[in-house]
């Protein structure tokens, strides 16, 4: 099997996190903000598990601690939802815009 | 003797009393009064007997300490206090006893006993004094007993001014006063008269030192005793009950000032200058007040400039060392010219009336009350035999053997002053034939001017020529360093300060047919009853210029400080409301700037840390 460097693990998660974080911040829509922060978690899991492969000290802990990443992730996500149709059910919008009532 | 400590505990406690059973007591406070202060002259005869036989005292308990500086309270008694204790509570009694009868139909009766018991517990407190410390916070004290009592009637605006010019014109003297007492204790580290007697006559501090002190302490004894140029609030003090003007404006406080002088002789007599300032200032004002005296129409501001210039009198003698002298005439005078203030209130509280050109003729209605008032006349203008021609002539005799013979000749011009406006006034109260209708005051009244009449008569033979000076080898013992003086006058001083008194008593009674019919109104005659314009000079200058400032600082306070703060909180608002704008509550932007927070950071540490 050629071996993959490790910077191109590296540089697909920094790819996954930037387009993650522009969503996470532009996004107008909650659903693909949600979404957005997935990707980002997920590009942190590619660093995990590549590190845990390539690593300098590559040991099994990277990819346990992904799992753990994924699972934490899922709950983030269903959490997150339910929020979202909390608030769609008293407001009618997923527009984050409109999400200010923090401010008063 | 230890009922010395009861003499200001007695006033203290009546004054205690009365005003925690105001309501209950009402007329009966007048009673209780009279009894305390009673037992405190009791008291106070006690001591000065006490005094012959056993010599000074002093007894002192520690108050606090800072540092190694301990500070005492305590009561002394020497001669000089303790004579001017008998006096204080005899006339605070006197007119205790009075004011039963005087302030019998005023609705707050108790209010007022209760300021009287106040202002003798001062009083007395401030005469035990052996240090200055406590002498200051009682001289404070009896101030603010006068503020009250003039301002008595504080629904009369001249009487509430009144209080307000008393109060403020004597406090200008006062901080002459606690300023010396400052540099008396930088000078010597104590407060203690003993300690400063001693560093002063062993010459720790430099001449120029003790006499700028001294001129201080006289400061504050010219507005305590309305001397000149401080004198202006004591006229007006006279808006207060006359009882209240026969004790506080009459007998004892104003004589506080004297008293101080008194008290601080041997630092006084180590300055020549400052003798010379007591001297001049005394001399000027007794001839000063006498002659504004000549020409007042009010019964009660007439007796107020004599006792200005009486005042004035006392510190002529003292700056010419005749510290007899002096003292000799703040006894008498407190007899006489209480004795008058008392005729006075009699003769007003009969008549209802003030100017004495409203007056006439009532040696008819009131023969004992004229029979009194003429004994306090003939005794303040130095008639023979009485107690006002001894001490007048002590005066005299000190002033000569000092040698100023201009302030002598002032001197002897004003014994004339005063023979003639005190007759002026008696003609014209007392004499002539209009019939007023008028009632002789009560028994209660009359008791205390009797005693006083008395007083007035022989209260003299206690230092004459004659029968030896006994007033003068009392002094003496006294336990601070002071010389006495025993001045010997020549057999025409007497002799002419007699003949002019007899002059001025028959000039008023020439002019005094004249008189009923009004005064000429020339310029001279108008310059006397407008007081020299002093009031006026003041108001234009002191009080404008006082005024002045004032607005100037409070426009500042309101323009330049009060809108400084109004911009500051301005400022603080604006950011405020920049910052609450940031806050837009979108979770997006905040995450922006987070995250252009930490490139920056990161930018910064790549920066630094050499990485690029």
């Amino acid at each position: 099997m050629s071996s993959i460097p490790l910077s191109a693990f590296l540089l697909t998660a920094l790819l996954l996190f930037c387009i993650g974080l522009y969503g996470a911040l532009t996004k107008r829509n909650a659903v693909i903000v949600l979404i957005s922060i997935e990707l980002m978690l997920n590009a942190v899991n590619l660093n995990l598990v590549a590190f845990a492969k390539y690593g300098v000290g590559a040991s099994i802990r990277g990819q346990v601690f992904s799992l753990f990443t994924i699972t934490v992730a899922a709950a983030e996500a269903a959490v997150g939802l339910a929020i979202l149709i909390a608030l769609y059910r008293n407001r009618a919008t997923v527009n984050v815009d409109e999400m200010n009532t923090l401010k008063k | 003797m230890d009922v010395v400590w009861l003499i200001p505990i007695l006033p203290l406690l009546s004054f205690l009393i009365i005003l925690f059973t105001r309501p209950n007591l009402y007329r009966k406070a007048g009673i209780v009064g009279t009894i305390f202060t009673g037992a405190a002259f009791g008291c106070a005869l006690l001591v000065l007997f006490s005094n012959f036989a056993e010599g000074n005292q002093l007894v002192e308990a520690n108050w606090f300490s800072i540092d190694s500086v301990v500070l005492t309270v305590g009561v002394e008694v020497n001669p000089l206090n303790a004579l001017m204790l008998v006096i204080v509570t005899l006339v605070s009694f006197l007119v205790h006893m009075y004011s039963i009868g005087y302030m019998a139909n005023d609705e707050r009766i108790a209010t007022f006993f209760g300021y009287l018991g106040l202002f003798t517990f001062a009083m007395t407190g401030l005469v035990l004094s052996p240090n200055l410390l406590q002498l200051y916070v009682f001289w404070e004290l009896v101030g603010v007993c006068s503020f009250l009592l003039v301002g008595f009637y504080f629904y009369k605006p001249e009487a509430k001014a009144a209080a307000k010019k008393a109060f403020i014109v004597t406090r200008i003297g006062d901080i002459g006063l606690l300023v010396a007492i400052f540099l008396l204790f930088w000078q010597t580290g104590s407060f203690e008269l003993d300690v400063i007697f001693e560093s002063v006559l062993a010459g720790d501090i430099t001449p120029s030192m003790v006499t700028l002190i001294a001129i201080l302490i006289f400061i504050g004894a010219v507005g305590k005793s309305g001397q000149f140029p401080l004198h202006t609030w004591l006229p007006d003090a006279m808006e207060g009950p006359t009882p209240v003007s026969a004790l506080i404006h009459a007998a004892t406080m104003v004589a506080a000032g004297v008293y101080l002088v008194a008290v601080m002789y041997p630092l006084f007599s180590s300055s020549e200058t400052a003798m010379t300032t007591v001297a001049i200032t005394g001399g000027f004002t007794a001839i000063f007040a006498a002659t504004i005296a000549l020409v007042q129409r009010d019964i009660k501001r007439i007796l107020a400039y004599s006792t200005i210039s009486q005042l004035g009198y006392m510190m002529l003698a003292l700056g010419a060392a005749g510290y007899t002298a002096g003292i000799f005439h703040l006894t008498t005078h407190a007899f006489f010219k209480a004795l008058l203030f008392l005729a006075a209130g009699s003769v007003i509280h009969a008549v209802h009336e003030q100017d004495i050109f409203k007056m006439g003729g009532l040696r008819k209605q009131l023969p004992i009350t004229a029979a009194l008032c003429l004994i306090g006349c003939l005794s303040i203008s130095g008639f023979p035999l009485l107690a006002g021609f001894f001490s007048k002539d002590e005066i005299l005799a000190s002033t000569y053997a000092d040698g100023r013979y201009v302030l002598f000749t002032m001197a002897l011009l004003t014994a004339f002053l005063t023979a003639f406006y005190m007759f002026r006034l008696y003609f014209l109260v007392f004499a002539g034939n209009e019939s007023s209708k008028a009632k002789e005051s009560s028994r209660i009244m009359l008791i205390p001017m009797f005693i006083l009449g008395v007083l007035s008569v022989v209260g003299g033979y206690i230092q004459t020529a004659w029968f030896g000076t006994f007033l003068g080898d009392w002094l003496e013992t006294s336990p601070y360093p002071i010389t006495v003086d025993h001045p010997t006058a020549p057999i025409w001083l007497p002799i002419s300060a007699i003949l002019l008194s007899l002059a001025g008593i028959g000039l008023a009674w020439m002019y005094a047919k004249k008189l009923r019919y009004g005064e000429r109104l020339n310029p001279v005659h108008r310059l006397l009853f407008h007081k020299y314009y002093i009031d006026e000079f003041y108001r234009v200058t002191i009080v404008k210029g006082t005024r002045v400032i004032g607005y100037f600082w409070m426009y500042f306070d309101r323009f330049i400080i009060e809108g400084g703060a109004q911009a500051l909180i301005g400022l603080v608002k604006r950011m405020a409301r920049a910052g609450s704008d940031i806050q837009s509550g979108q979770v997006q932007t905040y995450g922006t700037v987070a995250f252009s927070g930490l490139v920056v950071v990161l930018l910064l540490i790549a920066v630094i840390g050499g990485y690029f």
